[in-house]
C-alpha cells in the first residue's frame, strides 16, 4: 500500500483549491520558522534553542483547568461518574448543539465581555474553532469575489480562512502608527472607494476587537463609526472578539452588542460576532468556535453549515458544566487578567528599559513592538533581514509586521504568554544581549547597510509572506510557531 | 448551480426554465414539462421559415433578453442610492437608512445582503426530512409516557450497542483524561493546538480499527488518514480537493440525501443522479454510469469524480467486487476519480463479506490515486456526536491538501485522546463489533420477517442501519405524488417517520427507507402494528 507519487497529470485533475496557494504554505517565510522546528528551546534539553514568540496561545490558566476537570469527574462523561449521562450525550447529533452547552457559553461571553451586554443561547452557532467560524461567515454573507473591508495590520490567518475556499477577497483600511492604528473614517472611507473604483462589490467590514496583533481595544466611539458606517452603505460588520477575556487594563472593553443594545435605531441584521474558546480559556484543542449574529437568516443558515465543523458532544458536556461553574468562570477570568497583566508588565518594561517601545495595549496575548530603530531602512526587506537575524542569531521566532499586512516597516508581534516565566526571562535576556551589541557596532552596521541593500539577498516574494501563519501541523511539530499563531 | 435569488422575481418563463434546469440536476420533479410547454408552441410559430434551429434559438434569445432587462432594471448596486457625505461623515450617531427603508426600497430582495448560498438554503426548511424530523421532536414515541407518540425511524442512527460503549468509558476512562501517572496525559497535551488532521496515535489506532472492522482482508495506512470531524466534512473537504464548483460527480441513485448538502451546498459541485432500477436489486450499473458521463459531457457539464456509498444507504446492498473493479476501469478510462463512501463498512448483518475499495485496488495493477475512501466512526462505533470522520486518500495531493483544508474541521482533542484508548484496546473492539453485528442481524431478521407478513417487500441487503422497502402497491397514484401521499400518511396515521425514496433521488415511485436501529426489540411490533394500520387502509 503505498501512495501514487509522481504522476503530474493526475495532479492536474485536482481542483484549484487544491491546487492553489490559498493555505499559504509556499511562502520564503516556509524556511525561516523551520528554524524553531528543528531547534525548539527546552530550558534543561536545549537551553540554546530557538524561543516560540510568534504562538498566540495562553498558558498561564492552564493549572486551574486541569484543577477544575480533577475536581469534577462527571464532566467527561466517560468515568462512573458520568456514565449515565454517556448515552444521551454520544449519540446526540443535532447541530443546535447541547442546549446547556449554548446557555453556558452565552453566559462566557457576557461574562468574559464585563457584563455589559446579554447574549441570547438561541443565536449561539457552534463552530470548528474561530477558524471554522470565520470561514462559515463568510460563506454566508459574501459570494466569490466580493469583498470585505479589513483595518491592517490584521492576523494573517483572515487571508486563508475567510478567503480560501470561500473566494471572497480582503481589502486593506490602511491604518498607521501616528495615531496608534485607529480606524478613522476618512480612512475607511477611501477603502471602500477604493473597491468601488474597481468595481468591486464591497459585502462588509471584518474588525477584530481586541486587535490582533496590537493588542488594542476599540473605543465606543469607533465602533460607532463602524457600525453607522455599515449601516450607512448597507453591509455586515464582522467583529472578531475571541481576544475579548483576555483585556487586563483600562479602558474597559467594549463589545459592539453593547451598541447594539444602546442603539435600538441602527439595523441589528448587519451585525455578526465570532467567538472562541481558544484563546479566553487557553483550550485551543477543544476546537470551539461560536458564531453570533443578530439577523436570523444568517444564523439559521451558518447553523446549517455548522454541520461541517460542530464540536463533539463529549466537549461540549465537559464545557457547559465547566462553563457552568459561575465560582470557576469568575475566578478564571479575574485570575487570567491578572497574570495577563503581570506579564505584559513585566515584558515590556524590560523592553523599555533596552530602548524598546510598544504600542500601548491593554489587552491579548501579545504586543506590538517597534523596531524601527533597529532596521538599515524603513523597507518590508530590511525588516525580514531584521526578522532573519532574529531568528538565526537571537533565536527569537516573531512574526514581523509584513506578514500582518503592516504598511509601516519595522513593527513586530511578540506573544508572551504562550511560556513560563523563567523562558520569558531568557528571551529578554537574548533580546538585551541582542541590542546591547547592536549598539556596539553601530558603525560596522552603516557600511555594511550598503551590502544589504544591493539586492544580493533573494527575497523571493514578500507578499507571500503575509501568510506566514498558515502551514499546515502535519508538515512541522505540533508546536511550531505561526500555526498556532493562527486563529 | 443553485438559481440566484434575483431569479425568484422573475416572471413564469424564468421560473419553468429553472425548474427544468433543476430536475435535470434530478432536484425537483416534472419540471421539464413546463419548460417544453413554453418552446413547443413558439417552436411551432417559426417553423414554417427557420425550423429547428430557429425555434429553439428565438426562445432562448427571448429569454436570455428578458434577463437582461430584469437585471438592468433591479435596484442599482447597493452604494449608490445613498449619497455617502449627505450627513457629514462626523455624525456617527446619525440615521442615515433604518431596516425598515431597506427592506421597502429594494423590495423582497431585503436580505440579498446575505449570500446567495444562504438564501439557497434558507428555503429548504420543508423537506419531508425537516417536516418529518420535526413531528418527531414536537410528539415523540415514548413506550410508557407516549405510547401514540410519532416514532422516528429516518435517523440512520445506532442505539443497539450503545450500552456497550458506555460500559466501557466507565470501566476505563477514570484516567484516559488526565493521566498523571507514568508522564500520560496533561493538561497542555489537551487543551493546546494540535495537529489539525489528528493526532498520529489517533491515525494509528484508527487505521487498526478498520483493518479490524474490514476482517483483516486490507491494512491501513495511517499516513493516509486525515481525520476530520465527522463524515460529513470529510465528504466536503474530498470535494473541494476534486472538483472545481461547476464541476459534476456521477451518483448512483438513490443515494444517501446528505450528499446534497455535503458536496452541493458550498462547493457548488452538481450531482448527477445515475438511476438504478428495483429489477436489478439496485445495483450499480457501468453502462448507465457511462451514458450518465456522456449526457454530462454532451451538456459541456465537466464529470470530475464517480461517488457512491459501499454498502450502499439506503438500499443496504453491498458492491461486488467485480463491479469495484469495473468501477475503477471505468474512472481509470475517463480519467477521473472515484469517492466511495464506507461510513457503514462495520455494520453487516448479512452473510455475504464486505469489500473495501481500497482491498481492490491493492490487489490489482489500478492507478491507486484516483481513489478516495470516507470512512467515519458515527456509524461502526454508534457514536455520532463524537464527530470523528476520516479521509483515506491513495493520492499524495489530496492528502497534502486535505491536511490543510481540516482545519476547518478538526476533531476536540480530548475527544481524540478518549478515542484513542478506546480503539486500543482491541479485545473490547473485537468483542463489540461481533455482538453489534450479532445484535443487528437479529433486529433486521425481525422487521424484514415482520414486513413480509404484512405483504411489504423489501430489497434483501447486508449492510447498514435500515431495510428498503417497497410500497409501491399501496399508493394512489404510481408517481412521485402518490409516494408523498403515503409518505404523508405513514406520519400522520401510522405516526412513523420514513425517507421517501424521492428525497434519496429513487426514480421509481414507492420505496421508503426505515431505520430499525433505534429501537428495541419490543418497539417492533409497535412499529409493524402502524404500518398495518395504513397497508389496511388500501
Amino acid at each position: 500500500m503505498g501512495l501514487h507519487v509522481d504522476d503530474h497529470s493526475n495532479y492536474n485533475v485536482l481542483s484549484r483549491i487544491a491546487t492553489s496557494d490559498g493555505h499559504g504554505e509556499n511562502s520564503s517565510y516556509f524556511d525561516g520558522w523551520k528554524a524553531y522546528d528543528n531547534d525548539p528551546f527546552h530550558p534543561i534539553d536545549n537551553p540554546k534553542g530557538v524561543i516560540q514568540m510568534g504562538l498566540a496561545e495562553n498558558q498561564l490558566c492552564l493549572d486551574l483547568t486541569h484543577q477544575w476537570i480533577k475536581q469534577n469527574p462527571q464532566a467527561s462523561i466517560c468515568t462512573g461518574e458520568g456514565v449515565s449521562e454517556f448515552k444521551d450525550v454520544a449519540n446526540f447529533q443535532d447541530y443546535h448543539g447541547l442546549p446547556d452547552f449554548r446557555k453556558a457559553i452565552a453566559r462566557f461571553m457576557g461574562k468574559a465581555r464585563g457584563g455589559g451586554a446579554m447574549f441570547d443561547p438561541e443565536r449561539i452557532v457552534m463552530s470548528g474553532g474561530a477558524t471554522g467560524a470565520q470561514e462559515n461567515i463568510a460563506f454566508c454573507l459574501a459570494n466569490p469575489g466580493e469583498a470585505f473591508l479589513i483595518p491592517t495590520p490584521y492576523y494573517p490567518g483572515f487571508d486563508r480562512d475567510f478567503r480560501w475556499r470561500t473566494g471572497v477577497q480582503l481589502l486593506p483600511i490602511q491604518c498607521h502608527s501616528f495615531n496608534n492604528f485607529k480606524i478613522t473614517e476618512p480612512a475607511l472611507v477611501t477603502a471602500y472607494q477604493t473597491a468601488q473604483r474597481s468595481n468591486i462589490t464591497v459585502k462588509g467590514i471584518l474588525v477584530t476587537n481586541p486587535s490582533n496583533p496590537l493588542g488594542t481595544t476599540l473605543d465606543r466611539e469607533t465602533l460607532r463609526t463602524l457600525v453607522s458606517f455599515a449601516n450607512e452603505k448597507r453591509i455586515h460588520l464582522v467583529c472578531d472578539e475571541i481576544f475579548s477575556g483576555t483585556v487586563f487594563d483600562r479602558p474597559t472593553y467594549v463589545s459592539v452588542s453593547e451598541i447594539v443594545e444602546e442603539e435600538p435605531y441602527y439595523d441589528r441584521d448587519l451585525i455578526h460576532i465570532v467567538y472562541s474558546l481558544s484563546k479566553d480559556l487557553g483550550v485551543p484543542g477543544f476546537r470551539v468556535g461560536v458564531i453570533y449574529s443578530y439577523n436570523d437568516a444568517v444564523v439559521s443558515c451558518a447553523r446549517k453549515m455548522s454541520s461541517f465543523g460542530l464540536v463533539s458532544t463529549q466537549t461540549q458536556h465537559l464545557l457547559a458544566s465547566m462553563l457552568g461553574d459561575d465560582d470557576f468562570t469568575t475566578k478564571f477570568l479575574a485570575e487570567s487578567r491578572r497574570r495577563l497583566s503581570r506579564r505584559h508588565k513585566v515584558f515590556t518594561a524590560a523592553l523599555h528599559r533596552v530602548g524598546i517601545k510598544c504600542l500601548e495595549s491593554n489587552a491579548g496575548l501579545f504586543c506590538w513592538m517597534n523596531l524601527k530603530h533597529l532596521l538599515n531602512e524603513a523597507t518590508v526587506e530590511a525588516e525580514l533581514e531584521l526578522w532573519r537575524v532574529i531568528i538565526k542569531e537571537v533565536k527569537l521566532n516573531m512574526s514581523p509586521g509584513s506578514s500582518f499586512h503592516c504598511s509601516e516597516p519595522g513593527w513586530f508581534r511578540v506573544c508572551f504568554a504562550n511560556m513560563d516565566d523563567n523562558t520569558m526571562e531568557t528571551a529578554l535576556k537574548r533580546i538585551r544581549t541582542f541590542v546591547d551589541r547592536g549598539n556596539d557596532t553601530t558603525a560596522a552596521q552603516a557600511k555594511k547597510k550598503k551590502k544589504w541593500s544591493d539586492g544580493s539577498l533573494r527575497l523571493s516574494l514578500p507578499r507571500r509572506i503575509e501568510e506566514l501563519s498558515i502551514m499546515t501541523p502535519r508538515l512541522i511539530s505540533p508546536h511550531s510557531p505561526l500555526v498556532r499563531a493562527a486563529t | 448551480m443553485s438559481p440566484t435569488p434575483s431569479k425568484k422575481s422573475a416572471d413564469a418563463a424564468a421560473a419553468a426554465a429553472t425548474q427544468a434546469r433543476s430536475s435535470a440536476t434530478g432536484l425537483g420533479g416534472g419540471g421539464g414539462g413546463a419548460g417544453m410547454r413554453l418552446i413547443v408552441p413558439l417552436q411551432g410559430v417559426v417553423q414554417g421559415r427557420g425550423g429547428l434551429v430557429l425555434g429553439t434559438l428565438i426562445p432562448c434569445a427571448l429569454f436570455y433578453f428578458l434577463q437582461l432587462y430584469l437585471r438592468r432594471n433591479r435596484s442599482p448596486p447597493p452604494t449608490s442610492p445613498q449619497p455617502p457625505a449627505a450627513n457629514g461623515p462626523d455624525l456617527p450617531g446619525i440615521v442615515r437608512s433604518s431596516s425598515r427603508n431597506f427592506l421597502s426600497a429594494r423590495g423582497s430582495s431585503g436580505h440579498a445582503a446575505v449570500s446567495s448560498r444562504a438564501a439557497s438554503i434558507a428555503r429548504s426548511g420543508d423537506s419531508p426530512y425537516f417536516v418529518g424530523t420535526k413531528k418527531c421532536s414536537e410528539d415523540p414515541y415514548h413506550p410508557v409516557d407516549n405510547p401514540d407518540g410519532v416514532i422516528q425511524l429516518g435517523l440512520a442512527e445506532n442505539r443497539l450497542s450503545l450500552d456497550l460503549i458506555g460500559d466501557w468509558f466507565a470501566r476505563n476512562v477514570k484516567d484516559a483524561l488526565l493521566d498523571e501517572r507514568e508522564g500520560g496525559l496533561s493538561i497542555s497535551g489537551l487543551t493546546t493546538y494540535q495537529p489539525f488532521d489528528g493526532l498520529v496515535e489517533l491515525k494509528m489506532a484508527v487505521a487498526e480499527f478498520m483493518g479490524q472492522v474490514m476482517q483483516g482482508s486490507v491494512s491501513f495506512d495511517p499516513s493516509q488518514i486525515i481525520m476530520t470531524s465527522g463524515a460529513t466534512p470529510a465528504l466536503e473537504i474530498l470535494s473541494f480537493c476534486l472538483a472545481d464548483a461547476g464541476n459534476a460527480f456521477l451518483v448512483p441513485s438513490p443515494y444517501y440525501p446528505g450528499y446534497d448538502r455535503n458536496i452541493r451546498w458550498r462547493a457548488g459541485i452538481e450531482l448527477i443522479p445515475v438511476p438504478c432500477r428495483g429489477t436489478d436489486n439496485f445495483d450499480l450499473s457501468i453502462p448507465a454510469l457511462e451514458r450518465a458521463y456522456n449526457q454530462a459531457k454532451m451538456r459541456g457539464v465537466k464529470v470530475r469524480a464517480v461517488l457512491f456509498s459501499n454498502p450502499s444507504n439506503p438500499v443496504g446492498n453491498l458492491l461486488h467486487r467485480e463491479t469495484l473493479r469495473d468501477i475503477l476501469d471505468f474512472v481509470t478510462e475517463k480519467g477521473i476519480h472515484v469517492i466511495v463512501d464506507e461510513v457503514f463498512a462495520g455494520s453487516i448483518h448479512g452473510t455475504e463479506d464486505f469489500v473495501s475499495m481500497a482491498e481492490v485496488v491493492n490487489t490489482d495493477e489500478f492507478d491507486r490515486s484516483r481513489v478516495h475512501v470516507v470512512y467515519g466512526l458515527s456509524k461502526d462505533l454508534s457514536i455520532p456526536g463524537f464527530r470523528i470522520g476520516l479521509i483515506y486518500s491513495f493520492n499524495e495531493h489530496v492528502i497534502a491538501a486535505a491536511s490543510k483544508l481540516a482545519r476547518f474541521s478538526s476533531v476536540s482533542v480530548p475527544t481524540q485522546q478518549l478515542l484513542i484508548s478506546m480503539l486500543t484496546d482491541t479485545k473490547f473492539i473485537t468483542q463489540y463489533i461481533k455482538t453489534n453485528r450479532e445484535r443487528l442481524r437479529v433486529m433486521y431478521a425481525l422487521l424484514v420477517n415482520g414486513l413480509k407478513q404484512l405483504g411489504v417487500e423489501s430489497v434483501k441487503s447486508s449492510g447498514g442501519f435500515y431495510c428498503w422497502m417497497d410500497m409501491s402497491k399501496f399508493m394512489k397514484s404510481y408517481s412521485e405524488k402518490g409516494e408523498l401521499e403515503l409518505w404523508k400518511e405513514m406520519l400522520s396515521v401510522a405516526k412513523i417517520h420514513l425517507t421517501p425514496g424521492t428525497a434519496c433521488h429513487c426514480i421509481e415511485p414507492g420505496w421508503f427507507r426505515l431505520c430499525f436501529t433505534t429501537l428495541t426489540e419490543k418497539d417492533v411490533p409497535v412499529v409493524l402494528e402502524r404500518i398495518k394500520r395504513v397497508v389496511d387502509n388500501h
